[in-house]
């Protein structure tokens, strides 16, 4: 029988009689209490001579990250803001592809950043962001438990880290071949439309040559005497 | 077939069900809790999207709340009931697979039949363009995708599973969502490739082509010249 499995009938029957009404209350509770943590992860489209904002109230003390990547448009680039409740700029960054910037809130507030295509004229940029505040929020509501997790508790607990980060640079990896698909059948339309645009300018210019060349020799008649002495 | 899951109703285990009060304060709690998420501005016509790249038979729940501005308070407060927002979700193939019209809260559910980009529109319902007084629509947005959509909580009480069975669940529920992804990511990889493989033989047949075109230009060009001297006596 494995340590810290004693309270489970306890809890079995807890939860069947309070459990079933109390759990998600004292999950909503906790959640309420502790505050926003968790991540946003978005993707979206960004218009030509646009400007996106996203705000977010976070509390002070909390380490926070800002990761974005540009996936489709243009030179891959776009412009990025971020700024503390006062209005003061904690990263700033022009025509930038990918970046990412920890920072830890030093005073409660709504932070706000944005991201400008407004260098663009005629490309619409696809921005993928990764807004972390805080931790993930914990798996279960009576996470105040005072005594420390079982090992195999502990080892669930490295694992689901573990996987995480595999998650995580699934995700990178995804967005790196977005980009890379996108720039080869930008490449592919591109050979497409100039192979054919260069058949016709070919055609159409040796075939003006000899007309024009044809036209030298016609009219003027007194040329011919002139090259024939 | 019944692609669009509509609203979520908050779990309740058999045998038990909470009253309706209950469970309005329980939602309430919850996006009270949740309320602090990400925000941005939308204007009154205005159609914001955004793009998820999912494999299949991934589940994606879309929370929103919306806040108008108040000029009198000089705030911002909870919509008026009435005005609600439009979500509208298209699959790869660019056909929708949900639009439907939500009020000033939602909770929108799909779950994805065909790997790939996934479009989720929002655009709010208001056609008096004088609703919004000139100010902009505050909307709350949460996207959760996978395995993060689940909710723990009511999977434990549901199959009343023990706090390490409810991680080991966790870390299952995880590896399937990485599984998926890879298979995806082998699929992609190869339309990347059909694509790379198709942009060289159009290159190798272009660079051929120009070839025998310039040397057909080149035999026609001269053999006219020549016919043409050879008639105006120049030759």
């Amino acid at each position: 029988m494995m340590p810290g499995s004693a309270p489970l009938p306890r809890r079995a029957a807890a939860a069947g009689r309070w459990g079933c009404r109390l759990l998600p209350l004292l999950w909503g509770l906790l959640l309420l209490l502790s505050g926003p943590s968790g991540a946003s992860e978005i993707t979206f489209e960004l218009p030509d001579n646009a400007k996106q904002c996203f705000y977010e109230d976070i509390t002070q003390g909390t380490k926070c990250t800002l990761e974005f990547q540009v996936i489709t448009g243009g030179h891959y680039d776009v412009d990025c803001r971020l700024e503390d409740p006062d209005g003061q700029v904690l990263y700033k960054e022009m025509k930038k592809q990918y970046d990412s910037f920890t920072f830890t809130a030093s005073r409660n507030g709504t932070y706000k950043f944005c991201f400008s295509n407004e260098f663009s004229t005629f490309t619409h940029k696809t921005v993928y962001f990764d807004f972390q505040v805080g931790e993930d929020p914990p798996l279960f509501p009576s996470e105040n438990r005072v005594s420390a997790l079982t090992q195999m508790e502990s080892a669930c607990v490295s694992i689901h880290e573990a996987l995480k980060s595999v998650i995580d640079y699934q995700t990178h990896f995804r967005l790196r071949e977005a980009q890379g698909r996108s720039r080869a059948e930008d490449l592919n339309t591109r050979v497409a439309y100039w192979s054919v645009g260069e058949a016709l300018i070919l055609l159409v210019v040796s075939i003006g040559q000899v007309f024009l060349l044809k036209s030298f020799f016609s009219d003027k008649r007194t040329t011919t005497t002139r090259v024939g002495s | 077939m019944a692609t669009e899951l509509g609203t979520r109703v908050v779990g309740t285990p058999p045998g038990l069900s909470l009253g309706r009060g209950m469970r309005a304060f329980l939602l309430l709690l919850w996006f009270a809790a949740r309320g602090d998420a990400l925000y941005f501005h939308i204007g009154e016509t205005e159609k914001k999207c955004f793009i998820e790249e999912i494999p299949d038979e991934t589940m994606v729940i879309g929370n929103y709340r919306t806040q108008l501005y108040d000029k009198q308070r000089e705030e911002y407060q909870p919509a008026t009931p009435g005005l609600g927002m439009f979500v509208e979700v298209k699959d790869p193939e660019d056909k929708v697979i949900l639009a439907r019209q939500y009020g000033s809260e939602g909770r929108f559910t799909f779950t994805s039949h065909t790997p790939g980009e996934h479009q989720i529109c929002l655009h709010s319902n208001s056609t008096k363009f004088s609703l919004f007084a000139g100010g902009m629509l505050r909307v709350h947005l949460d996207i959760q995708v996978g395995e993060h959509a689940n909710d723990y909580a009511e999977i434990a009480a549901k199959d009343k599973l023990s706090e390490l069975q409810l991680r080991v669940r966790q870390l299952v529920e995880q590896v399937e969502q990485i599984q998926k992804e890879q298979n995806y990511q082998r699929w992609r990889e190869e339309r990347f490739r059909q694509t790379s493989e198709s942009t060289n033989q159009r290159v190798l047949w272009w660079s051929i082509l120009q070839t025998l075109i310039l040397v057909a230009i080149g035999v026609w060009q001269m053999r006219h010249l020549k016919s043409f001297f050879e008639a105006k006596k120049l030759v």
